[in-house]
């Protein structure tokens, strides 16, 4: 498959009273048509800043200071205006992560969707209407001709944010941007509207981009996945390989301090020591090094590049470009693989 | 602690006209003991009631109904002023610590104030008592000159942890204390709880949304669905072979790290969203969304069996 968004060494700048702080730095990442794009990593990472940059969302303070963001080849900072309007909304869409917050209280569900449609497909009033009742349909509303009518206060999280992906898809864009769709929920509705996301996107072959902190719902949903720590891409891979063989200390330690329900009975989990630096206070040489149980000089002094550990599996580590590295969560699998590299 | 057939009601005025008025019963019928040094945790989706059930035991809310012994003693009914010994020894800690502290005031302030208010030490010992609680959740002494927002989420929390800790209690009640931590940062502060149970010999009672955490931390553990427990039993046991469908389904919701497990399909998932607690279904309160549910559902309300492993239903899962 072709690719459709193509982000290439993104740096976001920034500026307030204080001066000027870098919150991404050399972010890349393709995400071809119909596939899912995970970005992980904890609050502060730079998940969410990306994913407004590429809607053009930064606000006043924040600009893309350097690299690109490629839509079906065209650059989107080239485009105009009006024509980058065009595209967000019908071509790119965005679900955020509270639904109340981003419909409008004082409009009705049926019109809040019509609208999208209205806008950017020209139709008329009855035939948006028409799209929109069916839209509620299969996003599982029930008596959808009634909660058109009604306002967004009457329905619960979990039917606002299915409301919401009726807006983003109404004019079936070929790509989603969701950014943590579905932490403000409960577990149950949560695993109601992953099933939803993936029945969607196999029925109109929409490319997702997930923005989330949840490993659960990566694994559930990704391809693709990118984990960022502290503005930087530090590990990407498929999901299966970032899963079953993380090569970076963070990454290995995101997935060993989740408490897992089928491990043994109440044992410590393996804890991250430290917390995530400070925009203003960058570590030197490799941003993770002051938490990172194998951290050695050259970890201190240089900071290591986004290099390929395999295919298609790149890794931000000194360490993991040699053996030192000893994994954490070592499987057999991944010892075979240390080897052959 | 000994919970007996607590309800928590709280009042809601009838509709203009209407001559009833109707409660919504967000804990209704509970008993629950909690044995000394030990952890329950309480699972449920939001507006079960656990919050509730967790602000009523320590009498931060006024029960309507059943009873509450503390160390051996009633405390149901007991007048504010003769509460404040057996509060002193029950506290509890927030989901979100940012919220809980007072910005304008320096930690040491912040710690040392009702210390100073209840006279448990005297004015010139106050800085070494505040160094001891600090180090006891494992911050610097040079906290204590900070304010809040100088403290990323995780410290804040140690800070909670610390000021709950200030009265010695035997009691903690946990509402979400790790929901809103970042996944490295909650496993520390899971860690400095089971740690500070064993040393101080504590009580928990962990609230928590996030069933890794309760799993992690909890000897047994209670899920609430619409103001009452519909299964308690020890966490191995409760995780293993869970006995109420609701249970089940809820274990089924969360996502388990690992991609290999979307490929099975057969992934029952819950349907339709929680009922209101204003009015609640008759019978037993799940059977609107209970994949089993038969006709005695749907009329005859069960109760929570008597045995180790307790559940609330008419038909259980073996």
């Amino acid at each position: 498959m072709g690719e459709l968004l193509k982000v290439d060494q993104l740096q976001i700048k920034f500026r307030s009273e204080q001066g000027e702080t870098v919150s991404v730095e050399d972010v890349s990442f393709t995400i071809r048509h119909g596939e899912t794009m995970a970005i992980v990593g904890e609050s502060g990472c730079g998940k969410s800043v990306t994913s407004l940059a590429i809607m053009g969302l930064l606000g006043a303070g924040g600009t893309i200071a350097k690299g690109s963001v490629r839509f079906q080849d065209t650059n989107l900072a080239s485009l105009p205006e009006r024509q980058l309007r065009k595209l967000k909304g019908s071509q790119m869409s965005m679900i955020f992560q509270e639904p109340m917050t981003s419909l409008n209280p004082v409009m009705t569900i049926g019109r809040q969707i019509e609208e999208a449609v209205r806008l950017h497909l020209k139709s008329p009033r009855k035939t948006a209407r028409r799209l929109a009742i069916d839209m509620l349909r299969k996003v599982g509303i029930p008596r959808p001709e009634s909660i058109a009518k009604a306002y967004p206060h009457v329905l619960s999280g979990g039917m606002r944010q299915r409301v919401m992906i009726a807006i983003a898809l109404i004019c079936q864009p070929k790509l989603l941007i969701a950014d943590e769709p579905t932490t403000a929920l409960d577990v149950t509705i949560q695993a109601q509207i992953i099933e939803l996301m993936k029945s969607l996107q196999e029925e109109t072959g929409t490319a997702i981009l997930l923005v989330t902190h949840d490993l659960g719902v990566v694994a559930a949903m990704a391809d693709q996945v990118a984990v960022m720590y502290a503005g930087q891409i530090v590990e990407a891979a498929d999901v299966y390989t970032l899963f079953r063989s993380p090569r970076h200390p963070y990454t290995q330690g995101l997935l060993n301090s989740i408490p897992r329900l089928d491990g043994g009975k109440g044992q410590r989990a393996p804890a991250i020591p430290g917390q995530v630096p400070s925009l203003r206070e960058m570590p030197a040489g490799c941003r993770f090094h002051p938490r990172c149980p194998y951290a050695k000089d050259r970890c201190r002094e240089r900071q290591p590049r986004l290099s390929f550990a395999g295919e298609e599996h790149q890794v931000r580590c000194w360490l993991a470009e040699s053996e030192e590295l000893e994994s954490a969560s070592a499987s057999d699998d991944q010892r075979r693989k240390s080897v052959a590299l | 602690m000994q919970i007996e057939r607590l309800s928590t009601h709280y009042p809601v005025r009838g509709a203009f006209l209407s001559r009833r008025d109707k409660a919504v019963k967000a804990v209704d019928d509970v008993s629950l003991t909690l044995y000394e040094g030990e952890t329950v945790g309480l699972v449920g989706e939001s507006g079960c009631g656990k919050s509730t059930l967790g602000r009523t035991i320590i009498r931060l809310e006024q029960s309507s109904g059943g009873r509450i012994r503390f160390e051996g003693r009633d405390i149901t009914h007991d007048p504010p002023k003769k509460l404040i010994p057996a509060r002193m020894r029950m506290q509890m800690i927030f989901q979100d610590p940012y919220a809980s502290l007072n910005p304008r005031m320096r930690i040491v302030d912040t710690l040392s104030e009702p210390l100073l208010v209840h006279r448990l030490v005297e004015r010139h010992e106050i800085r070494r008592e505040v160094d001891r609680l600090l180090a006891l959740v494992g911050l610097p002494s040079s906290a204590g000159n900070r304010y809040p927002h100088e403290f990323s989420g995780g410290q804040r929390q140690r800070i909670g942890i610390a000021r709950a800790l200030s009265f010695r209690p035997k009691l903690l009640v946990c509402d979400e204390p790790v929901s809103a931590l970042d996944v490295s940062i909650q496993a520390q502060i899971l860690n400095l709880l089971q740690d500070l149970q064993e040393e101080l010999t504590l009580t928990y009672l962990f609230i928590a949304h996030g069933i890794g955490a309760v799993k992690q931390i909890s000897k047994r553990v209670a899920v609430m669905y619409l103001g009452k427990i519909v299964e308690l039993a020890g966490t191995e046991e409760l995780f293993r072979r869970p006995r109420h469908p609701y249970t089940q389904l809820l274990l089924n919701a969360y996502p388990p790290p690992d991609p290999a497990y979307r490929r099975k399909q057969s992934r029952v998932i819950l349907h339709g969203d929680i009922p209101s607690p204003a009015n609640p279904p008759a019978g037993c309160r799940f059977h609107t969304r209970c994949p089993y549910a038969q006709q005695r559902c749907r009329v005859e309300t069960p109760h929570l069996s008597e045995k180790e492993h307790a559940v609330a239903c008419h038909y259980p899962l073996a």
